[in-house]
């Protein structure tokens, strides 16, 4: 043989330095980037658009113009996207993996459905052009609000609020509204000011009863994790105006009873609105219509794989009984010979809605990628939806419950599957801590104590849109875990997370002394205010 | 389905270590009366090839305000979005991403909430901003419930010059609470009116500025009234872009400032999603509402960030909590703060001057036509003109010429007498060829 | 010092009542943050909130355990709401209450029987 180039690169790992632990010197680490705030760069003279030079200097609005800096920096076009390429990298995504997350609801997120809301027919129409030109939008708003209900069984759908809990307030106001109208307004003599919410409830509910003035009642919860029908029965009366019940509730379980509920709820004179965020669980199998329901709003967002953006934005259309119907907020599309058109105020057909909640015609951009959802599933996949995401979770919870402990062991769940922390008793590891090893082993954690009711609870949502790979994947990794936990590896717990990009972060600190802006170090001559 | 990942045998080896016998063993806890067999009365999974027919052939019964000459604003404007601001925000880690609760793997969404907040508290003159609120409208219906929160008490006087929708939409949500509004009648250029309505009980004064007539105000003189009586000052704007050339609410007094974001970063959509900015003075922070980012330190000392102040949000105070809201408007707000990143001071400053420029070149334009006259003084981008004719119909005879010629007064507020009256707005899109297309076609239908 | 199921305590001195939250509300509460405490000058009923205490985990409002006029709110716990942790039953209490009816401190526990209350929860 010939000589051979011996100067070149190493191809396989040195054999020394192998569990040399040190930070490094730059604060970067490998693909992690560590990356400074835009106000901390050197753009504070820079722009990454270009504009064409103004003709114009504003003179012609002498004291109204703006003399003082502003305190914008600007970045050229590389600097911005990796700016935010390198930010990007300190987030987890379900992209990235699964994100079980209970009562989220993080579902994979279609990209037909971005490619359709970015059509310019859609994306690119203003909320006021003559609606002669938007006829196709209407009919898409048209055309959502009839899978909607044909979905739940219900009538009507007001489709304007923007938000779950802004449809928790749609709700409830045509519920006030209803009350009204038959002479049981807060103000009447004969009030119905009290809401009942059953204390497994999420925090919105009673916030949302309270916030339109509604006197808060709690109903306790059984053993077996439901609404106590006794309860519920002593607490009704002719002060009531509405249940709030989720169902599936926040335990995750089907609630048994729940025709006995609206049963005893209408015969009080009570109004039933339905928490829909779990919808994603019966979608396709059971119709919300069929089981009482009065009101119910559904998170685009969770159902109807709308992405979650990182907090927003969301949409929260309510779906309404033929008694409610009529209280529904403008706009309404309205479909006749010539077309659809908005009604916009409450006069004609929306005489009675109970106001506008918000500008404009509410979340075009979330409708048009629910629709694009609905239509690719068909009613078929959509029921395949529900019974999947069923699947997957009864599969975790079936895999888990030797090593950890079911806070409803008895019984199928629905969507998620719920632990309470007994199993951790004695090991010195709490959820929390345990949540923040999960970081560590590149999963992000289910949701921690939520519902209230269950102690240090765990609550796992695979959704449909996993695989048994990907299950099965972080199946082992929260057995190794919990194992772990109760060989006494408390160490491992209790620092982590230790591989994310940040270690745990002092919120106590952030709460005491808010640093909520950036503002200039002391001595610098940045121009901001 | 190309969604579900499950096959067939995966589902049948899932339900033999559950123990269950089929997927109906899974739902048992719904009553019989309930269950539904077969599927509901719909159409079948489609491709993507059908679903996109299907949906272009709505998008294409529109007509998209990119392909006309376009003047409408009212709320919601045109403006040129960088592609890069498109780019980003469909990232997996940030289209994919839940709200920033595990921050030691969110800090890309919290630092990007940090550097907007700071954005927009800059922008808008105030010490602090939140992390966004639904849109313009419940910023500010959120804004009245604030001022009534910190002031104890609860009446808000409202200007005539705020946006219609705005107006209805607080309404519909303060008056569910009990507070009392006075709106005062619909003016061009009357935003001090407020002034002599304001008394011992006066919680806030909104006014508007631009207002919806494109009136741009020094509401300096509102402000030092407001804050006489013991009352807040707040100031809506619809239009983000506006305070790159004019005063800010800040320098003027205002308390709270509750605004749009559209504008940067965002496209019409509609109406929706939208970006709701809100920005207040530092004292008032424990009564602002909304999430917001703070910064501190992990547990090796490195700076991060985190949501904060939390204690106020619904899930946590229940019925306690300062509002009911649980969203921000995430993506909305990573498109406002690329494009304002890119933007920075200078860009800002130049966009804002060509927007004035576009609009004051439109407003020449129109007061040359016959029998059309300019009702608004001084303005930004959008200004109202007074026409011979009622202002709808006008507008529907250009769109019949493919010319989106602006918003009629009377479509926001048909009761307000003010049917012949157009609103009219030019941006940086607008061009010299846009504005004479619509200088003849308007001369011809009137 | 008498103690409420609410867990608030309060200590008469003559006519005025310094009120605070218990050790053990302090505990339960975790690392305060923030707290509200009533401006002077403000009339009270027993049982009205009157001041409120957050932590990162909970937020809550805190009872007049006895009615009267607010004397002074401590404002020292606005910068330092620490001392809440640091000292509940001392330095951070939350205000002093010029009482209107004295008998009303009967119906509250002692130090006993709220330890007794305490072992029950």
């Amino acid at each position: 043989m010939s000589t051979m180039n011996t100067v070149g690169r190493p191809t396989t790992p040195n054999a020394v330095g192998h569990d040399y632990k040190h930070p490094t010197l730059t604060g970067g680490r490998g693909l992690l980037q560590d990356e400074h705030l835009i106000f901390e760069s050197d753009g504070w003279g820079k722009t990454g658009v270009d504009l064409p030079e103004p003709k114009a200097d504003g003179s012609d609005l002498g004291d109204l113009v703006r003399r003082d800096p502003i305190g914008l920096p600007g970045l050229s076009e590389p600097e911005a996207m990796r700016h935010y390429v390198r930010l990007s990298q300190k987030n987890h995504a379900i992209d990235l993996a699964i994100y079980p997350l209970g009562s989220c609801t993080m579902k994979h997120n279609p990209r037909l459905n971005e490619k359709m809301a970015r059509l310019p027919g859609f994306s690119d129409i203003h909320p006021l052009q003559p609606q002669s030109t938007v006829q196709g939008a209407l009919e898409l708003m048209d055309q959502l609000a009839h899978w909607l209900k044909t979905l739940t069984g219900m009538p009507a759908v007001a489709l304007s609020p923007k938000a779950g809990a802004h449809g928790e307030l749609c709700g409830l106001m045509a519920i006030r509204a209803a009350h009204r109208a038959a002479g049981h307004g807060l103000r009447s003599d004969k009030p119905r000011n009290k809401v009942l919410v059953p204390t497994s409830a999420h925090g919105t509910n009673p916030a949302t009863a309270a916030f339109v003035g509604y006197q808060v009642v709690e109903i306790a919860q059984t053993e077996d994790g439901r609404v106590d029908i006794k309860d519920l029965e002593a607490k009704l009366g002719d002060d009531v105006a509405a249940i709030m019940v989720t169902n599936p509730n926040t335990c995750g379980l089907f609630e048994r009873d729940i025709l006995e509920i609206s049963r005893l709820t209408h015969e009080a004179g009570a109004y039933f609105y339905c928490d829909g965020a779990n919808f994603n669980a019966i979608v396709g199998r059971v119709r919300p219509g069929d089981l009482g329901v009065d009101a119910m709003h559904i998170n685009l967002h969770k159902t109807f794989s709308t992405p979650h953006g990182g907090g927003g934005p969301g949409a929260g259309p309510v779906v309404l009984s033929e008694a409610l119907a009529p209280f529904a907020p403008a706009p309404w599309v309205v479909s006749g010979e010539d077309g659809f058109r908005l009604e916009e105020f409450a006069e004609g057909e929306a005489a009675q809605a109970f106001g506008r909640l918000c500008a404009f015609h509410g979340q075009m951009g979330m409708y048009v990628r629910a629709l694009s959802y609905m239509m690719s599933h068909g009613s078929d996949g959509l029921r395949q939806v529900a019974e999947d995401a069923v699947l997957n979770a009864n599969y975790i919870k079936a895999r888990l419950s030797d090593l950890m402990s079911a806070a409803f062991p008895e019984g199928p769940c629905m969507h998620e599957a719920l632990f309470d922390d007994e199993w951790l008793k004695g090991t010195d590891v709490t959820t929390l801590d345990f949540a923040k090893a999960m970081i560590d082993e590149g999963f992000h954690p289910m949701t921690m104590y939520f519902p209230l009711v269950v102690h240090g609870a765990m609550l796992i949502e695979p959704t449909e849109t996993e695989s048994k790979q990907e299950l099965d994947r972080f199946i082992e990794a929260m057995r190794a875990l919990a194992q772990a936990a109760k060989a006494g590896d408390v160490e491992r717990f209790k620092g982590a997370p230790f591989h994310a990009p940040l270690r745990r972060l002092d919120e106590t600190r952030a709460a005491r002394q808010p640093v909520l802006r950036w503002t200039a170090p002391e001595g610098s001559n940045i121009a901001a205010e | 389905m190309r969604y579900l990942p499950l096959t067939p045998d995966d589902r049948s080896a899932m339900l033999a270590a559950i123990g269950a016998k089929s997927i109906d063993d899974l739902f048992v806890d719904v009553p019989e009366a309930a269950r539904r067999e077969g599927f509901v009365d719909l159409p079948r999974v489609a491709g993507e090839l059908q679903v996109e027919r299907a949906l272009g052939a709505m998008a294409g019964r529109n007509v998209a305000a990119g392909s006309v000459p376009f003047f409408c604003g009212a709320g919601a404007y045109k403006h040129h979005v960088p592609a890069t601001v498109d780019h980003v925000i469909q990232r997996s880690e940030f289209l994919t991403s839940y709200t920033p609760y595990q921050p030691e793997i969110a800090q890309g969404t919290l630092q990007y909430l940090y550097e907007f907040q700071t954005q927009v508290a800059n922008l808008t003159g105030m010490p602090v901003a939140n992390a966004s609120l639904y849109d313009g409208s419940t910023a500010m219906a959120e804004g009245v419930l604030m001022a009534t929160r910190v002031t104890r008490r609860n009446k808000a006087v409202i200007s005539g010059g705020v946006h219609p929708h705005y107006v209805a939409a607080t309404e519909t949500v303060v008056h569910a609470v009990g507070v009392e509004t006075q709106v005062l009648p619909a003016a061009v250029d009357a935003e001090a009116d407020v002034i002599a309505q304001i008394g011992p009980d006066t919680a806030c004064v909104v006014v508007q500025t631009p207002n919806v007539f494109g009136t741009a105000t020094d509401v300096t003189k509102i402000a030092e009234a407001a804050h006489a009586a013991g009352a807040l000052l707040i100031v809506v704007v619809t239009e983000a872009v506006s305070m790159g050339l004019l005063k800010s609410p800040g320098e003027m007094g205002a308390d709270i400032v509750a605004a749009e974001g559209q504008s940067i970063g965002n496209a019409l959509n509609f109406g929706g999603p939208y970006v709701g900015l809100f920005a207040c003075r530092e004292k008032l922070i424990r009564q602002m509402p909304g999430r917001l980012t703070g910064e501190t330190v992990d547990a090796d000392g490195e700076r991060g960030f985190v949501l904060t102040l939390s204690t106020r949000e619904q899930h946590i105070r229940r019925d306690k909590a300062t509002s009911n809201i649980c969203t921000n408007s995430g993506l909305c707000t990573l498109a406002f703060t690329i494009h304002m990143s890119l933007l920075g001071e200078t860009g800002l400053r130049r966009l804002a001057l060509l927007n004035h420029e576009a609009a004051v070149k439109t407003r020449d334009a129109l007061a040359a036509i016959p029998g059309v006259e300019v009702l608004t003084p001084r303005f930004f981008n959008e200004f109202a003109v007074r026409l011979p004719k009622p202002a709808s119909e006008v507008v529907e005879r250009l769109a019949e010429k493919r010319i989106l010629a602006g918003v009629p007064y009377g479509r926001l507020a048909p009761a307000a007498g003010m049917d012949d009256v157009l609103l009219v707005a030019a941006t940086e899109i607008t061009t010299d060829a846009d504005i004479a297309t619509l200088k003849s076609a308007l001369a011809e239908v009137l | 010092m008498r103690f409420t199921k609410d867990h608030e305590w309060v200590r008469l001195e003559g006519d005025v009542a310094t009120v605070g939250i218990s050790k053990h509300a302090a505990e339960a509460l975790g690392d305060v943050v923030f707290v509200e405490t009533p401006e002077a000058g403000r009339s009270v009923s027993k049982g009205d909130s009157f001041a409120v205490v957050e932590s990162v985990k909970a937020a809550s409002d805190v009872y007049a355990p006895v009615a009267g006029e607010v004397v002074e709110g401590n404002a020292a716990l606005a910068n330092a709401p620490e001392t809440v942790n640091a000292d509940p039953e001392g330095e951070g209490w939350f205000a002093k209450i010029k009482v209107s009816d004295a008998s009303q401190l009967d119906e509250l526990m002692d130090r006993a029987a709220y330890d007794q209350y305490l072992a029950t929860l």
